[in-house]
């Protein structure tokens, strides 16, 4: 299984504050790999870099071969990344269809000329476009709900727009930012189910930042655990799970958070 | 001019008017840094504000009999600081009363709104001015005594000439922005201003009344407008309702040449945009003064937003 | 909500369709059959529709700048006074190229197309190193860049005749139509332009591109992390933008005979801002709407008012108010305006739906947006 993405101790600092410290990072093909930490440890300032919000202050990010670090982020989207927030950032006064269609943007190529004009070839774009949308809608489970508008709908389904937008962009890696935050554990587990069948039915490479253990524990193939900004563990969910320093990183905090 | 000697002249002149034109430009831009720093509104309408400040003055002095030179020996200080506090207390009200009018209700509105709030206050004020005192140019008294320190005091004879009236400009503007420094630093409505200036909400949930502090930024930034007012009347002899658009994006620019929201940095700004323009005008004519002003306004937002003292444009 | 049907209403359905097409085959027709309505009823309004249709089309322009992509341009006026000067450059008899002033002017419809074309290459210029920069900061670049250009016409008047200004400009000549003597021809020219400027910027609206700009001016962050380029995006939008005011500017300059610097100044772009926010932002029948309604009070109402006005001093031999010059009012009509309308209806007479939402929408929290600023500069 070869790599898609490889992580060369990259690092990011925000003035004299370093958030993320010489990070090696690799994720096989096909795998869903799971980033986790205490609060503050650098999870998604490490996505960021990885999405390309962020430049590494040093380091680089290598996405299929390519160097994509400093890369804008529209462009690395159109390499094959796509992501969603930990905050759902929609664009909520559109409705779930067309946040989709936004998500497609990508992949789509006819000019502002081609729509002035109305050329056969946008229009039949713009149709298969909104097809594929509602496909994705019902495949994530929100079949019917095509017109309205996302701030309208539930979180739970909130989520899910954002899953659907993320995968119009037709990504081969998926950078999911706390999937499951806020779920109750029945939605939860329908979600996970839900990351593990786009893997397998679609092939998609998932990274997944998680608070919830059992997720992770239960999905991943290999976890990453970051404290302060630097790797101190990375294997198996059974290895992670009884390595001491994962396990004072996180003890150690909710000891000094309870004192 | 030829010959090398009258070109540091002319050179040591405009640095002299840059420097005074500076002092008010400083009091203009500190009225727009405060406001924005506070609730990050660029107010459009200040520029305006100090021409109604200058109309204050000019309707004060003629209400006291001083409406023109003539005929009256020696400076009538009393007159003079009537109507500067005057216009102090015109500009500080309006200022305070713009903002509960047209600005506050849009405070949780996109942050375009306020803005173009503010152009149609600036539109307003711009018609109270004509409405004022008419659309000509109106002359305002030259009060102060002619004295020149360079060639009465120090008997020098050149281009550059350091007058009474750069005395009184600086002579005023240098306190009252020490003042304000004091005011900021130093008493508990300072201190909360620079509370809501980091954090409005942290701010008032610690107690502080928002809505007090912004109103007290709008009354500061509008005294010092109508100080300025008296200043440009007193030192250009003349002011039009039309003054404000101009002086307004001066000192605007000034603001951001310092570091919008840094008050420091808009005092700086102020001095050092006035050099500039009196460099251009003196070089280069005053038709190219905004011209000047504005380009400058561009390069600096396109290499270094921040501004020369500024921590960054979302601070 | 399949939008099989063709044309570009399409995306209204069932009765709401059938209403749009009769409304808006209605007010064509009611455009094209103005000047006969004109000389029937004997309104005299033949001299106002022309620049007010004209204006609509620099309202439909700036639409696409603030009301599609959301950046705030108070500069446009600088963007006409190109498209005028472009277009006096190439046809006028005091043109500072030496072939033109010889007698080798180029044609009207060449050259308006030019000038729009230049009009936009400064849209270009302009927005490419400012386009980054905060909406407010962009504002206030775009302020100052429409404070220069016109006083840089009148510091250079070598070139461009200064504040004497241009005359005569071409005309354009198509054979039996007299463009020089009949303001028929100006209307139905200008009628034309904006029908195709409503069609356009419709069609932009609605497609890819359209979806970017919402998109984008909902959430930057979001969008480029879903493949808009945000540079290139805003660029599009700012220099189409431009080139419509370009192109109304030619056609403004060679209507109009003889250009000044004094007539592109900064209420010029309020005036325009003022018609689209009154009308909806984003929405293109309510610019269109608010630009009618603008123009009608500006040029038709004022002339009433002040008639008015003055025929109270006439007869009660008040000479103040007989020869109050009322013009200076707009201003003031103006400022009360934008600051009303941004306290009861800050979306407009006829909003989009989607732009109604978002001005009523609070605002995100400030620590948010602190941080979303952080993270856009880091994009740039």
């Amino acid at each position: 299984m070869s790599d898609i993405l490889e992580a060369r101790s990259v690092t990011k600092a925000f003035g004299g504050l370093v958030a993320v410290d010489e990070v090696d990072f690799t994720i096989p093909e096909g795998a869903i790999v799971s980033l986790i930490g205490p609060n503050g440890a650098g999870k998604t300032t490490f996505f960021n870099v990885i999405a390309g919000l962020y430049k590494p202050t040093r380091g680089t990010v290598h996405f299929g071969g390519k160097v994509i670090s400093g890369l804008p982020p529209h462009q690395i989207t159109r390499y094959g990344i796509a992501r969603t927030f930990q905050n759902i950032r929609l664009f909520q006064n559109m409705t779930a269809v067309e946040n989709v269609m936004v998500g497609h943007h990508s992949r789509m190529t006819s000019s502002p000329f081609d729509a002035i004009l109305r050329l056969p070839r946008e229009r039949t774009e713009e149709r298969e476009t909104e097809v594929k949308a509602r496909e994705l809608l019902e495949y994530v489970g929100l079949k019917g709900r095509d017109g309205v508008t996302a701030k309208n709908l539930p979180y739970g389904d909130q989520r899910r727009l954002e899953l659907a937008r993320a995968l119009a962009a037709e990504p081969k890696l998926l950078l999911l930012d706390e999937p499951t935050a806020g779920m109750d554990p029945n939605e939860t587990a329908r979600m996970t189910a839900f990351i593990r069948r786009l893997r397998d039915e679609r092939g998609i490479t998932v990274l997944l930042i998680e608070h919830d253990m059992k997720v992770v524990m239960g999905i991943s193939e290999r976890v990453t655990v970051l404290d302060h900004g630097t790797k101190i563990a990375e294997g198996t969910p059974t290895v992670v799970q009884r390595d001491e320093r994962v396990i004072e990183a996180y003890l150690g905090r909710a000891a000094s958070a309870a004192s | 001019m030829p010959c090398g000697g009258a070109r540091i002249d002319l050179f040591l002149a405009a640095i002299v008017i840059g420097i005074t034109n500076g002092a008010f430009i400083a009091l203009i831009a500190l009225g727009y840094t405060l406001v924005y720093g506070i609730i990050e509104l660029i107010n459009f309408s200040h520029g305006d504000l100090f021409m109604l400040g200058t109309f204050a003055c000019l309707t004060t002095l003629t209400l006291l009999g001083f409406a023109t030179e003539v005929g009256i020996g020696g400076t009538p200080w009393w007159a003079l600081l009537a109507a500067m506090l005057l216009a102090m207390a015109f500009c500080g009200t309006l200022n305070v009363l713009a903002e509960r009018i047209a600005y506050r209700p849009l405070r949780k509105a996109p942050r375009l709104a306020p803005l173009i709030s503010a152009i149609g206050v600036s539109f307003i004020y711009v018609n109270l001015g004509l409405l004022w005192q008419g659309p000509t140019p109106r002359r305002f008294p030259d009060l102060l005594p002619q004295y020149d320190f360079v060639s009465q005091m120090f008997g020098l004879e050149t281009l550059v000439r350091f007058t009474f009236k750069d005395l009184f400009v600086l002579g005023l503007a240098i306190p009252l922005m020490l003042a304000l420094a004091w005011v900021i630093r130093n008493t508990r409505m300072g201190k909360a201003m620079r509370a809501v200036a980091q954090d409005s909400e942290m701010a008032s949930q610690m107690g502080i009344d928002v809505n007090r502090v912004i109103s007290f930024t709008f009354l500061l930034g509008g005294i010092l407008a109508g100080a300025a007012g008296l200043m440009y009347g007193l030192y250009n002899n003349n002011t039009v309702f039309t003054l404000g658009f101009d002086a307004g994006l001066k000192a605007f620019t000034a603001a951001v040449l310092g570091g919008i929201g840094n008050v420091s940095g808009a005092a700086l700004g102020g001095f050092v945009l006035g050099l500039l323009s009196a460099i251009v005008i003196t070089f280069l004519g005053g038709q190219w003064d905004s011209v000047g002003v504005f380009s400058l306004l561009v390069i600096i937002l396109v290499f270094k937003p921040t501004g020369l003292l500024g921590q960054g444009a979302s601070d | 909500m399949r939008r099989s049907s063709e044309g570009w209403w399409y995306t209204a359905k069932g009765a709401a369709r059938d209403r749009n097409i009769v409304t808006t085959a209605g007010a064509i027709a009611l455009a094209l059959a103005f000047p006969v309505i004109n000389q029937v009823l004997n309104l005299g309004w033949e001299a106002k529709a022309i620049p007010i249709s004209l204006f609509i089309v620099l309202a439909l322009g700036l639409n696409v700048v603030v009301g599609f992509a959301g950046l705030l341009d108070l500069g446009y006026a600088a963007f006409f006074a190109i498209g005028a000067y472009s277009m006096a450059f190439l046809t006028s008899e005091v043109s500072p190229f030496a072939f033109v002033r010889e007698g080798q002017p180029v044609n009207f419809f060449i050259a308006m197309l030019i000038s729009s074309a230049v009009a936009a290459c400064f849209g270009v210029l302009l927005g490419a190193p400012t386009l980054r920069l905060r909406g407010d900061y962009l504002a206030i670049v775009t302020l100052g860049f429409g404070e220069i250009v016109p006083l840089v016409i009148r510091n250079t008047p070598e070139v461009t005749k200064g504040t004497q200004g241009m005359n005569p400009i071409g005309y354009p000549e198509v054979p039996g139509v007299h463009f020089a003597t009949d303001p028929v021809p100006w209307y139905y020219l200008i009628v034309a332009v904006l029908m195709v400027s409503v069609v356009l910027t419709g069609r932009l609206q609605r497609s890819r591109i359209g979806r970017a700009w919402a998109a984008m001016r909902e959430d930057e962050v979001a969008a480029a992390s879903m493949g808009v380029n945000l540079v290139t995006t805003k660029l599009f939008a700012f220099s189409l933008g431009a080139s419509f005011s370009g192109f109304a500017g030619s056609i403004w300059a060679s209507y109009l005979q003889v250009i000044a610097p004094e007539q592109f100044r900064f209420d010029v772009s309020i005036f325009v801002l003022v018609m689209i926010i009154l009308g909806g932002l984003g929405n293109i029948y309510g610019v269109i709407a608010g630009g009618l309604i603008l123009g009608f009070v500006d040029r038709i109402m004022f002339d009433w008012f002040s008639a008015i006005v003055h025929g109270i001093g006439r007869a009660t031999n008040n000479s103040e108010l007989e020869l109050t010059d009322t013009s200076r009012m707009r201003q003031l009509l103006f400022g009360v305006s934008l600051v009303v309308l941004m306290l009861v209806r800050p979306e407009g007479l006829f909003p989009s739906a989607r732009r109604r939402a978002e001005l009523h929408a609070a605002e995100e929290s400030e620590t948010e947006a602190a941080q979303e600023r952080a993270v856009i500069e880091d994009i740039e």
